[in-house]
């Protein structure tokens, strides 16, 4: 297979996958306190890849928790520029992805902010705003510098959508897992599973889990079909409560257990 | 003054794209693609269905008691050394131009087989009539309001639960306008399948601000007409309203776009999009919004809970970079003042967000001595009556 079509993360997340290996992307709010060290030590305990959130003041996607959280890290006067300066100083050896809404991209300039993620060490970009019809400048800057675009694709869409969504996706397709924004739930929405499906059956794209995958168990479920699951609002939430180290603990204790879905 | 021939003077269909000239487009969530397709063809069905516009010119009509009349400001008018006489949509049931919208948006609610409508509210007008049209259609309400906003307009807010909405009070950010528009949103990005988000202004992804702006176009399309038939035939030399979304702004200009008319949107200092933003992009939508250098949006601050909002409607951005509209502000101060003088001149007491219209008219009257001014009274003033006795009280004797 010719994997120099594609890029760092991709290519990771692809050979992931042919090992049998299921892939855990922690999301972590970026400025918030003790954030570098969560990266650290979700990536010493199993982390693929680790997704920054740039805090916005508008978060449309966000439940309460990432809200919290954003408004924490704006409060403490986090801000793109101080974000992408800190991740300079971090020393782990996986992709780092960013999330932010679109109205950062844009006032900085696509080129622009394309070029800061690459020079903070960056390798792909979540901007859950923007969808597919409005994505053509952002994705062209961010190709040329390198930047893996990462395409949401949400239960809502019809069957004859999916397919330009994907065509579009660089680094993994985000299976958005319910209708909802982001946040803990008590169970795994059937529509996780039945997200995954649909798309496993259409791309040769990575395609992880996100929204509504809340603890161990149900990152479990979510990998008996999808590579991969993203977790935000449970690793934020301990983040928040307990600091870094218990983000360490969350991030072992999941990956402990989709390894073992593998097994079963 | 006249207008410069070399402006665009047709009223803008948005294309495929969604866009005023650069402004406007669908800057949602994946989840909310597929449903933003459905209302636009719904909405275009809709508005091009003989029977659908007459349902509604009937409600519109019958229910909201349409055409709303235009009053001669005599006294003030003379005051001010101009001719200043007001299209009356504080006259429409529930007490401001929001009625248009909700109308159509309820009816094309039903059509779409949706039972429930979400709505945000700054003022509590539109919420108000938003919850009217789901207890006269049948539907359920939610209503997200800001907790500033909840206190300032707690009279509307209890308007909306006799009306049998439910009202959440939203305790992020602000806790104004803009953060009921994120929770509006983002319960609709949870219910998108069973419910329909009813935008009251001319904002959000496409196609609301161009479905607000036609079912409110009704105001333009009136008074065009009725001031013709009170002013020998002509055209006013200026229409004036206020904007925060700008709804009823959009309403009353798109009547006059083609004519030898300047268009006024008056914004509030505290909440400037145009005057003080810069392009950018929240609640769906490309357009003049006010935000730092990191892109944060900035919090609008303004007397009047309708108006206290960052951004504006793209197709105010659009009608002011191409120059066919002027923006300018005022203060809450002149804002008070002007609340008074209609009320104490006329005998009309003007929703504060009409109240900047009238400052501004006031302060620009020696410059447009003898000339015809249409201002857009878009709401009636009961709603801020309390918070203006704290106010103003003790001025007059309390």
């Amino acid at each position: 297979m010719d994997t120099s079509k594609f890029g760092v993360l991709e290519t990771k997340l692809r050979s992931s996958r042919a090992e049998s290996h299921k892939i855990l992307v922690p999301y972590i709010t970026g400025g918030l306190t003790g954030w570098i060290d969560a990266i650290r030590y979700a990536a010493a305990n199993g982390a693929d890849a680790v997704e920054i959130g740039i805090p916005f003041s508008d978060p449309v996607m966000d439940g309460p928790i990432i809200q919290q959280a954003s408004e924490k890290a704006l409060r403490d006067g986090a801000t793109p520029t101080s974000i992408f300066h800190e991740l300079r100083t971090v020393d782990v050896q996986i992709p780092l992805i960013v999330m932010c809404y679109y109205n950062t991209v844009f006032r900085a300039g696509h080129e622009r902010f394309a070029n800061s993620l690459r020079d903070a060490g960056v390798v792909a970009a979540i901007v859950p705003d923007l969808p597919l019809e409005e994505s053509r400048e952002w994705c062209e800057a961010a190709d040329k510098t390198g930047i893996e675009t990462i395409m949401l694709a949400a239960p809502t869409a019809p069957d004859d959508r999916l397919p330009r969504v994907v065509a579009r996706a660089r680094g993994f397709v985000y299976a958005v897992g319910l209708l909802g924004v982001t946040g803990e739930r008590s169970e795994l929405a059937s529509t996780a599973i039945s997200m995954a499906t649909r798309l496993k059956k259409i791309t040769e794209v990575p395609v992880l889990v996100g929204v509504g995958v809340s603890n161990a168990q149900q990152a479990q479920q979510a990998c008996a079909v999808a590579d991969g699951v993203i977790q935000g609002a449970s690793v934020v939430r301990r983040l928040l409560d307990q600091g870094p180290d218990s983000v360490g603990q969350y991030v072992a204790e999941v990956r402990a257990a989709i390894d073992n879905s593998v097994v079963s | 003054m006249t207008i410069d021939r070399t402006v665009p003077r047709e009223l803008l269909k948005p294309g495929a794209d969604g866009r005023f000239g650069e402004f406007g487009g669908r800057f949602v969530p994946e989840t909310l693609v597929p449903a933003c397709e459905e209302l636009e063809k719904a909405f275009d069905l809709a508005w091009n269905d003989s029977l659908f516009r007459t349902e509604l010119s009937d409600l519109l009509r019958e229910y909201a008691g349409r055409p709303s009349i235009l009053t001669e400001c005599h006294n003030l008018g003379r005051q001010l050394g101009i001719r200043l006489i007001l299209k009356r949509e504080d006259l429409n049931h529930t007490g401001s131009h929001k009625i248009n919208s909700v109308l159509g948006q309820g009816l094309l609610a039903k059509k779409m087989g949706k039972k429930r409508i979400i709505a945000e509210t700054g003022a509590g007008q539109h919420g108000v009539a938003a919850a009217t049209a789901a207890a006269l259609l049948g539907l359920e309400c939610k209503v997200y309001m800001g907790a500033v906003d909840v206190e300032r307009q707690s009279l509307n807010v209890f308007r909306m639960k006799l009306l049998g909405a439910e009202v959440e009070a939203v305790n992020s950010g602000s806790r104004t306008l803009k953060d009921a528009v994120n929770e509006a949103m983002r319960d609709w990005v949870a219910s998108v399948e069973s419910s329909y988000y009813a935008i009251g202004s001319v904002m959000g992804p496409h196609p609301y601000p161009f479905m607000v702006r036609q079912f409110q176009s009704v105001i333009g399309q009136e008074a065009r007409q009725q001031f013709r038939a009170i002013c020998d035939g002509k055209d006013p030399d200026l229409v004036v309203a206020c904007v925060g979304g700008g709804s009823n702004a959009m309403g009353i200009f798109s009547g006059f776009i083609d004519a030898d008319t300047r268009l006024i949107g008056v914004e509030p200092a505290g909440g400037a999009a145009v005057g003080r933003g810069v392009p950018g992009v929240v609640h769906g939508m490309k357009s003049y919004l006010m935000q730092d250098e990191h892109g944060q949006v900035q919090e609008a601050h303004s007397i009047s809970a309708g108006l206290d909002y960052p951004g504006v409607g793209p197709e105010h951005s659009y009608l002011a970079s191409v120059g066919r509209a002027e923006y300018p502000s005022v203060n809450d101060d002149e804002v008070i003042a002007g609340f008074a003088l209609l009320a104490r001149s006329e005998g009309i007491i003007p929703a504060l967000e009409c109240a900047h219209a009238v400052a501004w008219i006031t302060k620009e009257a020696p410059k447009i001595q003898g000339q015809t001014v249409l201002m857009n009274l878009s709401g009636r003033g009961d709603k801020d009556v309390a918070q203006m006795m704290t106010i103003l009280g003790e001025s007059l004797g309390k």
